[in-house]
């Protein structure tokens, strides 16, 4: 049994970064930027969840009669000017904009891997279609293309949502392409075509696993983008339609009364800051821990 | 030793896109090898070496322009479709890279980057190939390959990653294989041992062999016939034997001058052929070779030089082949 022990042995002096499962958790939990961000996310998250089954008030329920009350044992935040709960409003208006983010990310990530990947397998004219289609696409302005489709599939959370993944498409398509061709130029690109690979194969077992890591992180800043952009369209009336409570439609309602009640602004201004704040550290921390010079320390 | 070569190359020019424009690369290489028959590639870092033996594995960029002819067996490559290559590479024609560490996909255990051609190639089970793939590695000699089968790429040693990736080239038990600076990058003590694993592995199962190497003395021991290569010609070519014997070409001359020798004295300069390998933009007209040669003429710059021979199947591309062998003495 001595023969596996000096093999294991040898194999960790070699490279610390042996078993990176635990490796990776050790160093995420000393990371500053990884915790807090993932706190944050975590609390985003958690509080969609906890919405699904359970929320103080309805979010939903109407009660003129109560309107714009101060926070109280009742109402922990007060109520909005149709007298819904703060709180409830705030939990619900969550999942719609995880609802947001995964949409609009799906969207982006999908179609924007898909083509980067192509693109950088394929070059040529291929890849110059690509490239000028989803140039063509990023110079188109977000909020334009929003309203444009709004107009044609009429307001709501989903054509909002669409129009910000759409959007997001050509940033996929870059960041993919780029990373992808450096793997492409790699020698173990060429030894594998070398082994007899076709580039189908070489993208699936080569390129996107290593390009994973980068995907990521990208993915991660996306998603507090999406989530921003919807909030600004449902402020401006584009994005989610009432009654379905999201945290842009109560910045929307909240500033008739910027001057009566402040703080009705302050809660999903800060729940947003929340989520796109949680986001991007989460990002910053994954593209550190991920980075693979700094995690296989030679 | 006998009857039509495998693998035979002729006339094989390639022109490559530079970011200064497209520019021709490698020049009128021809050869032919039959099984079992080693050549050897030699010349500074720059001289077409490695594009050459890419050009035979049809993994230049898409941009390259290949002219000529290279035939395996009956197949013209030259010109080939990419679906017809993949059925080829890894499986009749074959390739060992300089760098170990990065030849191998760091994602991937080593036992499945050396069963994968098995796969793929042949009609074997998984099964199969895992024990086949074990059975290589313990070839190549890799310490206790079976139990190691599962392990990632970075828990090797250099010389270890580089004798999976003969495991791997060698898989599918290729006719043809190109070997580029596979000791380059490796310790000087191990270079000696994967060299003979690979000449070890060529003589069992009779291969043909191309060995690319910018040392002399790698060449020396380990093909029968050799190369030199300057600003993409073969300026010499020949026996091993013969072309150490008698040099011909004063670039021959000066790569045997500049080798760096065993037991010289700590702190001697090497002596260097002046100057450097041009880019391909700025070879010169004529004989590739002219600025930096001793003994140029206004004449060598006029047209490429055409092959002299100057012994039994030993061809110099020089013009002043009578005053560069002349001295004869060139090695001492
Ligand atoms: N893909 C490429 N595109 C353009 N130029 C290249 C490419 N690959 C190699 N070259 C150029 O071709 C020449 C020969 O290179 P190479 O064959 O790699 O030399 P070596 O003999 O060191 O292997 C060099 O000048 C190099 O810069
Ligand atoms: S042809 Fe002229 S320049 Fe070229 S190697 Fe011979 S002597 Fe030198
Ligand atoms: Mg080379």
């Amino acid at each position: 049994m001595s023969a596996p022990l000096t093999a294991s042995a040898a194999a960790a002096a070699i490279a610390p970064g042996a078993r990176p499962a635990t490796g990776f958790w050790r160093r995420a939990l000393r990371h500053r930027s990884f915790v807090l961000g993932a706190g944050l996310s975590l609390l985003v998250l958690g509080a969609a969840l906890l919405s699904l089954v359970w929320t103080p008030w309805s979010a939903y329920d109407i009660d003129v009669a109560s309107k714009l009350h101060p926070p109280s044992a009742a109402h922990w935040l007060g109520t909005d000017v149709l007298g819904r709960d703060i709180v409830s409003l705030l939990l619900v208006g969550a999942r719609s904009t995880i609802m947001v983010g995964v949409i609009a990310v799906g969207i982006g990530l999908t179609f924007g891997v898909c083509l980067g990947l192509i693109a950088a397998a394929r070059k040529g004219w291929i890849e110059e279609l690509i490239m000028r289609l989803s140039d063509f696409t990023f110079a188109f302005p977000a909020v334009l293309s929003a309203i444009m489709l709004a107009a044609v599939a009429g307001p709501g959370m989903l054509t909002s949502t669409t129009a910000i993944g759409i959007f997001q498409i050509p940033t996929f398509v870059r960041v993919t392409r780029g990373s992808a061709n450096a793997i492409w130029a790699r020698e173990f690109v060429l030894a594998a075509r070398a082994a007899g690979k076709g580039s189908f194969r070489i993208t699936i077992e080569h390129v996107l696993p290593n390009i994973l890591s980068i995907l990521i992180v990208q993915a991660t800043i996306q998603f507090a983008l999406a989530i921003l952009a919807e909030a600004a369209l449902s402020y401006l009336g584009l994005g989610t339609q009432p009654p379905q409570p999201s945290w842009g439609r109560m910045l929307n309602d909240a500033q008739t009364l910027l001057f009566q009640s402040p703080m009705l602004a302050v809660y999903p201004g800060a729940a947003i800051a929340i989520a796109v704040l949680g986001l991007n550290l989460l990002g910053d921390g994954l593209r550190d821990l991920l980075d693979p010079r700094l995690a296989r320390e030679r | 030793m006998s009857g039509a070569p495998l693998i035979e190359v002729k006339d094989l020019g390639v022109r490559l896109n530079t970011s200064r424009g497209p520019a021709q690369a490698v020049r009128g290489v021809s050869f032919a090898l039959r099984r079992g028959e080693t050549l050897g590639l030699v010349g500074e870092s720059g001289c077409g070496k490695s594009v050459t033996a890419l050009a035979l594995m049809g993994l230049l960029p898409e941009s390259a322009v290949i002219s000529g002819s290279i035939r395996l067996d009956d197949t013209e490559l030259v010109e080939l479709p990419d679906k017809a290559y993949c059925k080829l590479r890894g499986n009749r024609i074959s390739m060992i890279f300089q760098e170990p560490m990065t030849a191998l996909n760091p994602m991937h255990t080593i036992g499945h980057q050396v069963a994968e051609p098995l796969l793929r190639h042949t009609g074997v089970s998984a099964a199969e190939a895992r024990q086949e793939a074990i059975a290589l590695l313990d070839r190549v000699g890799l310490p206790d390959a079976a139990k190691r089968i599962d392990a990632y790429p970075h828990q090797f040693s250099g010389g270890q990653r580089q004798r999976i990736t003969i495991a791997m080239a060698l898989a599918c038990q290729p006719d043809v294989l190109i070997a580029d600076e596979p000791t380059t990058a490796l310790d000087v003590t191990i270079q000696g041992q994967i060299l003979d694993l690979i000449a070890g592995l060529v003589e069992e199962r009779g291969m043909a062999m191309i060995l690319i190497s910018h040392d002399l003395g790698v060449i020396a021991e380990n093909v029968a016939r050799m190369m030199v290569m300057y600003g993409g010609t073969v300026v010499e070519s020949g026996e091993t034997n013969a072309v150490f014997t008698r040099m011909g070409h004063p670039y021959t001359q000066g790569l045997f001058r500049a080798r760096p020798r065993l037991g010289a004295r700590k702190g001697t300069r090497l002596k260097t052929i002046a100057g450097t390998v041009p880019e391909l933009a700025d070879l010169p007209a004529g004989c590739s070779f002219a600025d930096r040669c001793a003994i140029v003429e206004q004449r060598c710059r006029v047209a490429l030089p055409a092959v002299v021979d100057v012994g039994a199947s030993h061809g110099v591309r020089c013009i002043r082949t009578d005053v560069s062998m002349a001295a004869g003495d060139v090695g001492a």
